[in-house]
């Protein structure tokens, strides 16, 4: 009855006119920004950030959530119309979406997204307020040697999870953890990597990363392949699924957002893992897996309700424990810090009012999207064919606005325009940036807790070993490492990835 | 030489990494490495930098075994053209203000695409700053100026 209670909490705050405004802005926003081409959730929330920092602490977080699912939905919708995924986690979508689109079917694709997220959304919403209070009880319980191991199974899963070559992977990792050290060392005051540059004594910022990395290395590869834009559709009719098609989006949706729901728990973004293992589950199920690929429904279905729910789900570390599984959970603690909210198992119990409108505002935010995308795909449709060479100017207005505002400096600019330099080389030479972002923000907190860890044993590394929380912690990390170094399941990984060519 | 590196993306993703590392190893050997009980400041990004420069040399010697495709040409005249103007945003926001910054941004940066014309990016730069002063400077009351003190202000 505790659920009841505290998600009635949750609806009474979620509810309240001006919160409901800012879900509903930050889902038509999100997905405004979210159906251009090219442009991801992480990007659209970071350029959307500044727009949050005037709100009180709970309707900007409901925003910042709206703009999420908004950004990831719009994704979607590109996928499916112009076959133009804009982040990995729609690119299965665009496979079969695309394919259904062009058969004449983009509306019944949509609205099959739209009902398979909706459907997914509400499942994840009730399961995310079931598991936090236990989640968060035990990560009370905690003790620097679990925090440190736990973040270190993040990054072992984002390891694994990156797309291409693992020791790559790596690489960007320790690149990350290494950009993350720059700046005054907490234990000592010394200076680390600044050059003497006062400017660099806070560190880097993560905005500033993000956006350099993401917003602009994206951007100028889009120049790069500018005249490969492939014709759109341009009218969009005949929403409504017909009975034939619920009966077959049925299964796919409930396995989709079993998987996601599982698949998005994990650290190191378990969403676009769960897209990809629902596209090929249904594959494997199907009666008639030759459509699949020609424009089959359930690998819409499967796909969009898994995507969404991991999407949900991953909220699910970030609010319990206050470490982010994915680049846009770091973009949502970022802005909670920015908040004045200190992120971790304490926020539901000091907050509740913050913690339960927020899951409240997802089913809200769910809904909205129902109701706002169906009616308005004429407007998303327009949106995408604007044309990229007036879209990216616009953009980098965006981002240039957005990094100066947070901490009002121009030295974040610049800083922000090098990594947009380093995001395209890195993406040039295939090293994905996802893992080194997610390392970035793992990393003072990992140090932080090993150096805690460490003076409490009195240096004996093997507490990690010995608190039985940790040793799990570090067995799962180990074996996630052994299972893709096989050779038989570095095979399958790789064929997973393929299918994305 | 070059007939023998059979993977240039690792080649070079391998020598960057170790380029990296190695440079962090130099640096961290300034900040004090304390011991296992005690960290310093040094040792755990000395431990990073290593394995950074570990990787890269892997990398390194992977690329002369495995085969792998060409990175292709680098679009350094669009790379320059987002980049440089957005460096010149971060000078011309205070002193300038934001009309300044934004009319060059737009302007400039809108050469890196194929279709660029004057005839669409002068609109969309007055465009911007219309919109930006809205949202940004009433609607969100950042504060930002639209012309600096370089216009007297």
């Amino acid at each position: 009855m505790e659920l009841l209670s505290n998600l009635g909490l949750g609806f009474q705050s979620a509810l309240t006119v001006q919160n409901l405004l800012y879900c509903l802005g930050g889902v038509f926003l999100g997905t405004l920004i979210g159906v251009l081409p090219g442009l991801g959730p992480i990007a659209t929330i970071a350029m959307l950030l500044p727009m949050t920092f005037t709100l009180p602490p709970e309707s900007s977080l409901i925003m910042l959530a709206g703009i999420y699912y908004g950004a990831q939905y719009g994704g979607s919708t590109t996928a499916i119309l112009v076959n133009l995924p804009g982040e990995a986690s729609s690119v299965v979508t665009a496979l079969d979406g695309h394919q259904m689109a062009r058969k004449g079917r983009a509306g019944v694709a949509l609205a099959t997204a739209a009902i398979g997220s909706f459907a997914a959304g509400t499942v994840a919403t009730v399961l995310i307020a079931v598991a936090a209070p236990p989640l968060a009880e035990l990560a009370l319980k905690f003790g620097p040697a679990e925090y440190a191991s736990l973040m270190l199974l993040g990054l072992v899963a984002s390891i694994v999870l990156a797309h291409g070559s693992l020791l790559k992977a790596f690489g960007m990792i320790l690149l990350g953890l290494l950009l993350g050290t720059l700046g005054t060392d907490v234990n000592s005051g010394e200076q680390r990597f600044t050059f003497d540059e006062p400017r660099l004594a806070d560190g880097i910022g993560f905005v500033v990363l993000a956006m350099g990395m993401f917003g602009l290395g994206e951007i100028i590869r889009n120049l790069e392949h500018e005249s490969t834009r492939e014709a759109m559709i341009k009218h969009v009719s005949g929403l409504w699924p017909s009975k034939a098609d619920f009966k077959r989006m049925l299964g796919p949706i409930i396995r989709g957002t079993g998987l996601g729901s599982l698949l998005g728990i994990l650290p190191g973004n378990g969403a676009v893992l769960a897209s990809f293992s629902a596209y090929s589950l249904e594959k494997k199920l199907s009666r008639h897996p030759e459509e699949f690929g020609q424009g089959a429904i359930e690998g819409v279905a499967g796909p969009e309700s898994a995507n969404n729910a991991g999407a949900q789900t991953s909220f699910i570390p970030m609010l319990t424990l206050g470490i982010p599984s994915s680049p846009v959970m770091a973009l949502m603690i970022g802005a909670m810090i920015i908040q004045g909210i200190s992120p971790g198992p304490a926020v539901m119990t000091e907050q509740p009012q913050l913690f339960w409108g927020l899951i409240a505002s997802m089913w809200v935010g769910n809904f909205f999207l129902i109701i706002l995308n169906l009616p308005l795909i004429g407007l998303w449709v327009k949106m995408i064919s604007v044309p990229y060479h007036l879209l990216f100017p616009v953009i980098l207005v965006f981002c240039a606005i957005g990094v100066f505002s947070v901490n009002n400096a121009e030295y974040d600019v610049w800083l922000m325009a090098g990594f947009g330099v380093a995001g395209y080389v890195f993406s040039k030479l295939e090293c994905e940036p996802a893992p080194m972002l997610m390392a970035f923000i793992l990393g003072p907190l990992m140090e932080e807790y090993l150096r805690r860890a460490l003076l409490l044993s009195r240096g004996d590394p093997l507490v990690f070993l010995q608190r039985p929380g940790s040793l799990v912690m570090l067995l799962m990390a180990a074996a996630a490492m052994a299972v893709v170094l096989l050779p038989a399941i570095r095979k399958k990984r790789e064929e997973a990835f393929q299918e994305e060519e | 030489m070059a007939s023998t590196i059979r993977n240039t993306k690792d080649f070079f993703s391998g020598l960057l990494f170790t380029a990296i590392g190695s440079a962090a190893l130099v640096l961290a050997r300034d900040y004090e490495m304390g011991t296992l009980l005690r960290m310093g400041p040094g040792y755990y990004p000395s431990v990073l930098a290593g394995g950074l420069l570990l990787v890269g040399l892997i990398c390194l010697v992977r690329s002369f075994r495995t085969d792998g495709t060409p990175i292709g040409r680098l679009a350094w005249k669009s790379m320059l053209l987002v980049v440089v103007p957005i460096a010149c945003f971060g000078i011309l926001i205070r002193d300038a203000g934001l009309v300044p910054a934004i009319v060059l941004l737009v302007t400039v940066s809108a050469y890196a695409s194929e279709r660029f014309s004057l005839k669409a990016s002068v609109p969309l730069a007055m465009g911007m700053c219309v919109f930006s002063w809205l949202i940004f400077i009433k609607g969100l009351g950042l504060p930002m100026q639209l012309l600096g003190p370089w216009f007297g202000f």
